[in-house]
């Protein structure tokens, strides 16, 4: 019999930065961040996927979701365990804010050595960064290797020691093998994720990290949850994953922002025709003339 | 001492354009700075590699020449990569933002805990005063980069930490030969007492390449189409176009995604960047994750049943009509006055 695995998935909460709709617009041209929803980065859906596949193929196997975030980000976590996810930690604490991507892995790390996964599953990059920079680094951090922009986890061995992944890059594709424990980062062009089923969502709609509880203060929820050990949503502080303040937020970041210009967009005069065909006739007349064309 | 270094991919023993452009931009970098360019080439078959490297400016070439070390693997590449800069100590280090250069990158910058920004558009030198601390810095590299979506414009800069880290994707930066060659001096990195064999533990069982047929990126001419060419058939007629006016068809990721062109066609910010001297904008809204790779053309046209499309505020001719009939009709006029 092969032994279950523990997996982990790294997943983050972002600003929708993909249409960006007119209510998102200032006046000024530029964006309103605030007013972007939050949604769990599309990615990191992929990677869920692909770490509940693994699940799938081995009995017993568990899908623990790990977010850094702020407390609202334990809204992802409840998604990924209405889709099939087992249970999440949310790793919070003030020391973490402004945390640039090396700063991230690091905290990302400490807390997984507390978990001790055999397979952490990350999506490739977040859409509001794009960066593609925290599954290598916590793989380094941890000393492990990595399989970047994954497309399939083609098979493990029955003694879970050797994994085969379909990597999707520019130009082609490559079948990797790896052994176990290791990062992999899944690309979009991978399986979506599953829906959220109905089974689960009446299981898991009231799961709670301990904040949250808190700032509820409600008796039936309280008692919900004390006596249920599935609901419960861990949290993690700086203390929790033994790590070194000076390797966390602002302070352990090489990168600092040293500044952020809006992008406006500016209306240029565009000249204005119809698909009528004296107006395209025109229109080719020109370009030849100008040598822009032939 | 505190050079510059360009990490180099290779594929067939060749060096790809993006690190030919990152010498380019390294050379202009290295030249403001008053110090000297290095490339780095990790790969095998590398014979005769630096003398195309003397011709973009680097002053010395570090290879590592060997079949384990090709095609590139995480491990041994960032082994060896580390291995030399804690030596060398860069100030700084460039790569491609490529499926090689977004993998090496993070594990580098993560072992020698140096700032790495991924996919700036610009890189410049210049000052910074840190208000905390009151401390001056001199001669740091900006990295500037689209963020949020490309919803706003970042300067990146790392005050403390080398070597300060960037990668840059296909496109962005002009691939120039140097004004006057480098020196081209040729090293050999003793690359062995950096790997152990660990470091081959992930071990490549297929590779399927493409070649590269398709360039977008250097065509003087783009017909592009988006989800509004409403299909693969839809297509065709920027085919034909790009035959009669002599372009080649980019596409937008709507596009892409539905199938109606393959991924070596995107334009944008997660495709390719092109600045040709004609863009004709076929059906495409113009998000500004197109625009970013393209609003650097020197004309546009936008064709779009759509009068208020977004991608109407950069053209400089906005047709509104359905490219269906529009197309045909350039097709039309072209040839009729073309002779
Ligand atoms: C992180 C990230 C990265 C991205 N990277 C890229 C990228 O690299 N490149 C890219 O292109 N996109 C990218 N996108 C997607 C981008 O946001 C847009 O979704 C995409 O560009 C829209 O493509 P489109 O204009 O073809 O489609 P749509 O937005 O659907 O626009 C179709 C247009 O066609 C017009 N139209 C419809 N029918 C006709 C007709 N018969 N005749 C004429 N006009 C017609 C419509 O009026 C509309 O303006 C990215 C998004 C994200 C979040």
């Amino acid at each position: 019999m092969s032994k279950p695995l523990k997996i982990v998935v790294l997943a983050k909460q972002v600003p929708d930065t993909r249409n960006v709709g007119k209510d998102a617009m200032k006046a000024d041209g530029t964006v309103n961040r605030a007013a972007l929803p939050a949604i769990f980065n599309p990615e990191d859906l992929n990677a869920l996927e692909q770490a509940l596949i693994l699940k799938d193929m081995r009995e017993g196997s568990t899908v623990q979701v790990l977010t850094m975030g702020p407390p609202r980000a334990a809204d992802i976590l409840r998604d990924a365990m209405f889709r099939g996810a087992d249970g999440g930690i949310l790793l919070t604490d003030r020391k973490f804010a402004g945390a640039d991507t090396l700063a991230t892995s690091y905290a990302l790390s400490r807390a997984l050595v507390k978990i001790q996964p055999d397979i952490i599953v990350a999506g490739r990059q977040a859409i509001d960064g794009d960066t593609a920079q925290v599954g290598p680094q916590v793989a380094e951090k941890l000393g492990i290797p990595q399989v970047t922009y994954a497309e399939e986890i083609v098979s493990l061995s029955d003694d879970n020691k050797e994994i085969i992944i379909k990597r999707r890059l520019d130009h082609g594709i490559e079948i990797v093998s790896s052994p176990l424990p290791l990062v992999v980062t899944v690309n979009g062009s991978a399986p979506e994720c599953r829906p959220q089923h109905a089974k689960r969502v009446m299981k898991y709609k009231n799961a709670r990290t301990p904040s949250e509880l808190q700032e509820a203060d409600n008796d039936y929820l309280n008692s919900l949850c004390a006596c249920k050990e599935y609901l419960n949503i861990q949290e993690w502080s700086v203390a929790d994953v033994d790590a070194d303040d000076n390797q966390l937020g602002l302070a352990g970041s090489p990168t600092k922002v040293k500044q952020i210009e809006n992008v406006v967009f500016q209306a240029k005069e565009a000249k204005r025709l119809t698909a009528a065909d004296a107006d395209i006739n025109e229109l080719m007349v020109e370009l030849i003339a100008s040598h822009t064309l032939g | 001492m505190n050079n510059i270094f360009v990490y180099c991919e290779t594929e067939g023993g060749k060096i790809a354009d993006v690190s030919l452009e990152l010498m380019t931009k390294g050379r202009e970098l290295a030249d403001t700075l008053g110090c000297e360019l290095e490339a780095v080439v990790i790969g095998h078959n590398l014979a005769n590699v630096e003398k195309e490297l003397a011709e973009y400016g680097a002053d010395r070439i570090w290879v590592a020449d060997d079949a384990q070390l090709d095609p590139y693997r995480t491990l041994p590449h960032s082994a060896i990569l580390c291995g030399l800069f804690k030596e060398e100590h860069p100030q700084i280090a460039l790569m491609g933002a490529t499926p090689i250069g977004r993998d090496l990158g993070p594990r580098v910058s993560s072992t020698l805990h140096s700032g790495l920004t991924a996919d700036c558009t610009s890189l410049v030198i210049g000052g910074h005063k840190d208000n905390k601390t009151g401390k001056e810095y001199t001669d740091l590299l900006y990295q500037i980069r689209p963020a949020f979506g490309g919803n706003i414009i970042a300067t990146i800069i790392n005050p403390e930490c080398r070597p300060q880290m960037a990668t840059v994707r296909e496109g962005v930066m002009k691939k120039e030969k140097a004004a006057k060659p480098g020196k081209g001096e040729l090293k050999t990195i003793d690359w062995k007492k950096y790997v152990n064999d660990a470091d081959f533990a992930v071990k490549i069982i297929e590779r399927q390449m493409e070649e590269r047929k398709i360039n977008v990126k250097g065509a003087p001419i783009i017909i592009a189409g988006g989800y509004g060419m409403g299909s693969k058939e839809g297509f065709k007629q920027l085919f034909e176009l790009a035959d009669v006016i002599g372009g080649e068809v980019g596409a937008s990721r709507a596009a892409v995604d539905a199938g109606f062109a393959d991924h070596a066609r995107q334009i944008g910010q997660t495709g390719v960047t092109v600045r040709p001297k004609l863009y004709i904008a076929c059906g495409i809204s113009g998000q500004i994750q197109h625009t970013a790779g393209m609003d650097g053309s020197s004309m546009i046209i936008s064709i779009n049943t759509d009068p208020d499309a977004p991608i109407n505020k950069i053209a400089d001719y906005a047709i509104t009509g359905d490219v269906n009939d529009v197309i045909p009709k350039m097709i039309k006029y072209y040839k009729q006055n073309s002779k």
